[in-house]
């Protein structure tokens, strides 16, 4: 008997135009771009109606062309406590960056070592636990009493809620090494010490810059609110002062300055996430 | 001259509730420079307990690894490992990832590079240095692997499943590779494999391993890998009536061994 031959098939005839298709998507699949961005400009509109229409009392919802001249006050410090708005901003700006760096130089090292050592962790996992999920203006008052009503106790608030997010980050960035790569390092003949530096260390990398983010967040979240109890600078300081003389517009105009530097600290992380960790989410 | 000896190696896990797992029974290997020992068999036959064993990561029971004379207790340089995930690290590049075990051992920057280079020339990959590794398809990736393991100029080199997660075309490529890194360096080759084709293509000693507890159930010598190198053409050694009825029977012994595989 004969082998089968193969059966070739004939190319197909000149192309007619053919009609794109994509892949029956599961649900919530595609881009939502243009969607958000008519969504925000139809909020605006709304605000420019409600208010050029009297639907809204000035008092509670200024028109937005408020909102700028606002700012142009702000800037120029024409504002009550006459502090021009880049200082409150600086101020601000100073307090979560100091802080955020402090914890970045201690959880960081901490949450490594809990997830290297026994004894490491035994020590840092109660306290961490026990105060990670108080609010941080719960413990405040206890902060100024220790600290005084001054900086220091600014940046000890802000330290201690960038603190815990960025030591559990490197926790569980220790857990995500894989066991392999580590035994590759001691079947080369690294020792217990240079495993931890060159492999775990940079193996966590992905994981602590998720912490780095939700930290200098949280960071953020707390300094305005801490800012509202007590400072004489600072945005969170501008916002409530003006809430006390019913300056709406420069309320508004102040939470959205907030939200806007929330916005770029995350845009700033990721920038620098892709130059340090650019292989997260592409190796095995 | 050196060579490796694994004598009466037996391991028992301690398990959950007391009970304990008898892993490996018995074990006896021996191997010269220049052997190339695959150990095939289904899951669970205790050929990764075998190797962890000798690369060090893990203890054993009874029994002895004597490599030169020394007994293995913990990992070494000397004995160079292959892992069925490549386990290269993301944050350096190629050349970096070759040369990181002599970095480790505080070999000069020069000497190192030169060396990691070397190598990089013997799987092909001299090119491409200086990637990322993460840009790097499976099997260069896994290139890399054997490129790292022979930096160190280890006397063993210990495979576990490193063809494994590759397509088949990759595969066939890389056992050839792997051949011809046996042949120039004439080191001892410990691999792992449940892929019956490529346990006769490589081995010089095949070692069919069978489960519960874990021993080695038959050995057959083998030359396919030295023909290969003398033809240079793997079809025509796979081809071979004598290589397609070693086959068979191989298959029918492991299935034989596991019957309980069949039904998972």
């Amino acid at each position: 008997m004969n082998a089968p031959e193969p059966i070739v098939d004939k190319a197909p005839p000149a192309a007619t135009p053919a009609r794109t298709v994509s892949g029956y998507s599961i649900p919530g699949q595609g881009s939502s771009t243009v969607i958000s961005i008519v969504t925000v400009v139809a909020l605006f509109v709304l605000w420019w109606v409600a208010t050029h229409y009297g639907w809204i009392r000035d008092i509670f919802l200024p028109m937005p062309e408020k909102i700028l001249k606002a700012f142009a006050d702000a800037w120029r410090g024409d504002i009550q406590g006459g502090k021009p708005l880049p200082e409150h901003f600086w101020a601000s700006l100073w307090r979560v960056f100091a802080a955020f760096l402090l914890a970045v130089v201690t959880a960081i090292p901490a949450g490594i070592a809990m997830g290297v050592s026994r004894i490491a962790r035994g020590i840092l996992d109660p306290p961490i636990e026990f105060y990670r999920p108080l609010p941080p203006l719960a413990y405040l008052p206890l902060i100024v009493i220790w600290f005084g009503i001054d900086e220091t106790a600014k940046i000890v608030l802000i330290f201690l809620a960038c603190f815990a997010p960025l030591a559990m980050s490197a926790r569980a960035g220790v857990r995500s090494v894989m066991i392999e790569q580590i035994n590759a390092a001691y079947s080369m003949g690294a020792s217990k010490w240079q495993v931890i530096w060159h492999v775990i260390v940079p193996g966590a990398m992905p994981e602590i810059f998720t912490g780095m983010r939700i930290a200098i967040g949280f960071g953020w979240t707390t300094l305005v609110a801490a800012e509202m109890v007590a400072a004489t600078e600072g945005l969170g300081q501008m916002v409530l002062n003006a809430s006390n003389f019913l300056r709406t517009d420069v309320v508004i105009m102040g939470i959205i300055v907030i939200g806007v530097v929330a916005y770029l600290f995350d845009l700033l992380m990721r920038y620098v996430e892709r130059l340090v960790v650019p292989w997260k989410g592409k190796a095995s | 001259m050196s060579k490796l000896e694994v004598r009466h190696l037996s391991v028992h896990y301690a398990g959950r509730a007391g009970r304990t797992t008898h892993a490996l029974a018995d074990v006896n290997l021996a191997l010269d420079p220049g052997d190339f020992v695959v150990a095939l068999g289904a899951s669970g036959c205790g050929k990764t307990t075998l190797l962890s064993c000798i690369a060090g990561f893990m203890d054993y029971s009874s029994g002895d690894i004597v490599l030169d004379g020394k007994r293995v207790a913990g990992p070494g340089a000397e004995r160079g490992v292959v892992f069925q995930k490549h386990a290269l690290m993301p944050w350096l590049n190629v050349v970096d990832n070759v040369e990181f075990g002599l970095r480790m051992r505080g070999v000069p920057r020069d000497e190192r590079r030169r060396v990691a280079l070397d190598k990089l020339r013997l799987v092909g990959l001299e090119k491409f240095a200086t990637y990322p590794v993460w840009q790097l398809s499976g099997g260069m990736q896994q290139r890399v692997g054997l490129a790292r393991a022979l930096a160190s100029d280890p006397e063993v080199m210990l495979m576990d499943e490193p063809l494994g997660a590759l397509d088949a075309l990759t595969r066939e490529q890389i056992q050839e590779l792997i051949l011809h890194l046996w042949w120039q360096t004439r080191k001892m080759f410990f691999f792992i494999t449940h892929s019956v084709e490529e346990a006769l293509f490589l081995a010089t000693e095949l070692v069919v391993m069978s489960p519960s507890p874990g021993r080695i159930a038959h050995r057959y010598k083998l030359d396919f890998g030295k023909r290969f190198i003398e033809c240079r053409d793997a079809r025509k050694v796979k081809a071979d009536p004598e290589f397609i009825k070693l086959r068979e029977d191989v298959l029918h012994l492991i299935h034989a061994s596991a019957p309980e595989q069949d039904a998972a």
